[in-house]
């Protein structure tokens, strides 16, 4: 159900603006508990594997790199992984966040304004259609899914604003969902006119892969992610009143044209920057701010770190699932976000209701 | 009375004209050498209908087929998720080669009364009891039966030339995001390809894998530490690699294959078709991993 009346992003009506003094010690508390559960998961991950490593063989510096299997495995293999992990997870949950407050719809994800299918057609059309140049230190399939997700924003940016200078929120979702079934309908076409193993490629890329094996795409994707939480930083407040009434916002003196621009642009970069380096891995981007709100309540200025801090957490988790449970063969880590994230999701939506 | 001996003259006349427009045609059939009209969506079976010298009676082929030369002038007539009944159809062939998966358009065919022969991939013994098969179906027999003699000398004397040599440890990769390692593709423990490596005196380090192919992690890659990476790249799947496309390995530096510089990369559609020409991507296969044998 689409609601969009004046209630907070999942339809409770938010309290008056909270004082700043009494948030802090909240803001504090919270941001601690996640903060360790990502930190530890972090922490964790690369210890466990389908391999058994010795970590004090890894971190030998006797042994020369080159023929130290237990090192290659943890930096090379591993270590990535997980880093990627949280900088998508982080990403995908906090422009989830953002979206939903915006749009003021609680079923918003960061793929429902046609970022992810433009991030797909781009990888789509380099996957089918060929072509390995690699910009600086960006292979071909990240940049133009990078390019393809850039364009998608821009129509859409310019479909909303076309009639006056303010976002209309309507339009930006009417046109944001109609882009990704338009865009759907190329990747499908494009698909078609694929053999094989293109087809097979491409729909393992949709599954997401965070198996990046080096940090050159992720040191590429890094200044997008800070820019992006940059952004970030300045939205909480604006997003409080956003979420409930644009007129009140406005009324509280939030320059709304402004708050909705860097809201869309911010969470736009930074679901580019995640779907550019894993694919588009569903269901962070939804579950982990719903069960954020579910834990600490529905103030953005809490919301949004701790769904950065969990969603880090919760995408780590799930890769590790994905990559240890049925070894040697591994589940796309799309697949173990839906599959995890989905029943306790709703078993907590039952619990707490 | 006399209206109905009309009638019944006339239904002798229809009669006895299907009956002589008939007779030629089944005697074509059945006298000659087969069919004479064959349509074969499956590029394996084109490949083995040109070999055992049914190339002429090959009328049409799927939209994937390069191979043998003679196949670019035919029309093409679609392919395995998109075959073209209605075209099909319309060139009268009373043979249709499909793929095992195609059950809707073998019940199309089968019901305007078509012949079918329907094949899936499998192993080297599938390839070759398929060319056996379709020798028969086609009224090749003989040709078929040489085509697979010979192929199994050729197979039995590449085992024979690596026998008693080491066994170096394999990752035979057929898919790679080109210039990293994502998406890497490898032959599992199942299919012509894992046997062609076996035959070709390489031990499949993805053996245990009861699969066609594995999609392996890096660390799994790391762990199963393969003495020589073969890749192989189909020439109509090629992707434009850059000069620093094999350089995408030497990441993993502690891989025996690497640390060896024993990454070599073949190229070809060739090597990935289960048809008459296995015999000589495995004998690809051997030259690589053996060089020392087949100086």
């Amino acid at each position: 159900m689409i609601t969009v009346d004046s209630a907070g992003a999942d339809g409770t009506p938010l309290p008056r603006r909270i004082p700043r003094s009494s948030i802090r010690g909240r803001l504090t508390a919270t941001l601690l508990g996640f903060g360790m559960v990502a930190l530890a998961t972090c922490a964790l991950a690369p210890l466990v594997g389908t391999t058994p490593i010795s970590l004090t063989r890894a971190l030998d510096p006797a042994i020369p790199f080159e023929q130290n299997v237990d090192a290659q495995i943890f930096f090379v293999a591993r270590l990535p992984r997980v880093l990627a992990g949280a900088l998508v997870g982080s990403a995908l949950a906090a422009a989830g966040v953002v979206f939903q407050a915006m749009l003021r719809n609680p079923l918003a994800t960061p793929f429902t304004l046609g970022v992810s299918a433009g991030a797909s057609l781009g990888a789509m059309l380099v996957i089918v259609f060929g072509g390995a140049l690699t910009f600086g230190s960006f292979s071909t399939v990240p940049a133009a899914s990078l390019a393809g997700a850039a364009a998608a924003t821009a129509v859409v940016y310019w479909l909303a604003t076309r009639h006056g200078h303010a976002i209309s929120t309507s339009v930006l979702l009417l046109a944001g969902v109609t882009l990704n079934s338009f865009l759907s309908a190329i990747i499908m076409f494009v698909q078609y006119l694929a053999d094989f193993a293109q087809v097979y490629r491409a729909a393992r890329w949709i599954m997401g892969d965070l198996d990046i094996g080096g940090y050159d795409t992720l040191i590429a994707s890094l200044p997008l992610v800070i820019a992006a939480f940059a952004l970030f930083a300045w939205l909480p407040s604006s997003l409080n009143l956003l979420s409930v009434d644009k007129d009140a916002a406005a009324a509280r003196g939030v320059d709304v044209p402004r708050a909705q621009r860097l809201a869309f642009f911010s969470a736009s970069l930074a679901t580019s920057a995640a779907v550019s380096l894993a694919g588009p891995i569903g269901f962070v981007g939804i579950v982990v701010p719903h069960l954020v709100r579910l834990l600490v309540g529905v103030d953005h200025r809490i919301v949004l770190p701790a769904s950065a801090l969990f969603g880090a957490a919760f995408l780590v988790a799930c890769d590790l699932v994905a990559r240890t449970i049925l070894s040697p063969v591994e589940i796309p880590v799309g697949i173990v976000t839906a599959m995890i994230g989905g029943p306790f999701f709703l078993w907590l939506l039952v619990r707490k209701s | 009375m006399a209206s109905r001996t009309q009638k019944l003259i006339a239904l002798v006349a229809v009669a006895l004209a299907v009956f002589f427009l008939g007779t030629p045609l089944a005697q074509s059939r059945e006298g000659g050498a087969g069919p004479g009209r064959i349509v074969s969506l499956v590029p394996a079976i084109t490949e083995m209908l040109f070999a055992i010298g049914a190339g002429p009676q090959v009328v049409a082929v799927s939209s994937y087929d390069e191979f043998p030369a003679e196949v670019k002038a035919l029309p093409k007539v679609g392919a395995l998720l998109d075959p073209d009944t209605e075209r099909i159809l319309a060139l009268r062939p009373d043979l249709v080669v499909v793929y095992g998966s195609q059950s809707d358009l073998q019940t199309q065919l089968e019901r305007a009364h078509l012949r079918t022969f329907s094949y899936r991939h499998g192993g080297i013994a599938t390839t070759l009891g398929t060319i056996r098969d379709i020798g028969v179906a086609t009224g090749h027999r003989k040709e078929s039966s040489d085509l697979v003699s010979s192929l199994q000398a050729r197979l039995d004397a590449v085992r024979d030339r690596v026998k008693g040599r080491t066994r170096p440890r394999v990752v035979l990769v057929f898919e790679r995001q080109a210039g990293t390692l994502r998406e890497v593709y490898a032959s599992g423990g199942v299919g012509f390809l894992h046997e062609m490596l076996d035959v070709a005196g390489g031990t499949n380090v993805f053996a245990d894998v009861a699969r066609e192919s594995v999609q392996p992690s890096i660390e799994t890659l790391l762990a199963r530490a393969p003495d020589v990476i073969l890749e192989v790249r189909a020439s109509g799947l090629i992707e434009k690699t850059g000069a620093d496309d094999a350089d995408a390995w030497s990441a993993l530096s502690s891989v025996p294959a690497v640390k060896n510089r024993r990454v070599h990369l073949l190229r070809g559609d060739y090597l990935v078709v289960p048809g008459p020409r296995l015999a000589m991507a495995t004998e690809a296969f051997a030259r690589a991993l053996h060089p020392e044998t087949f100086k």
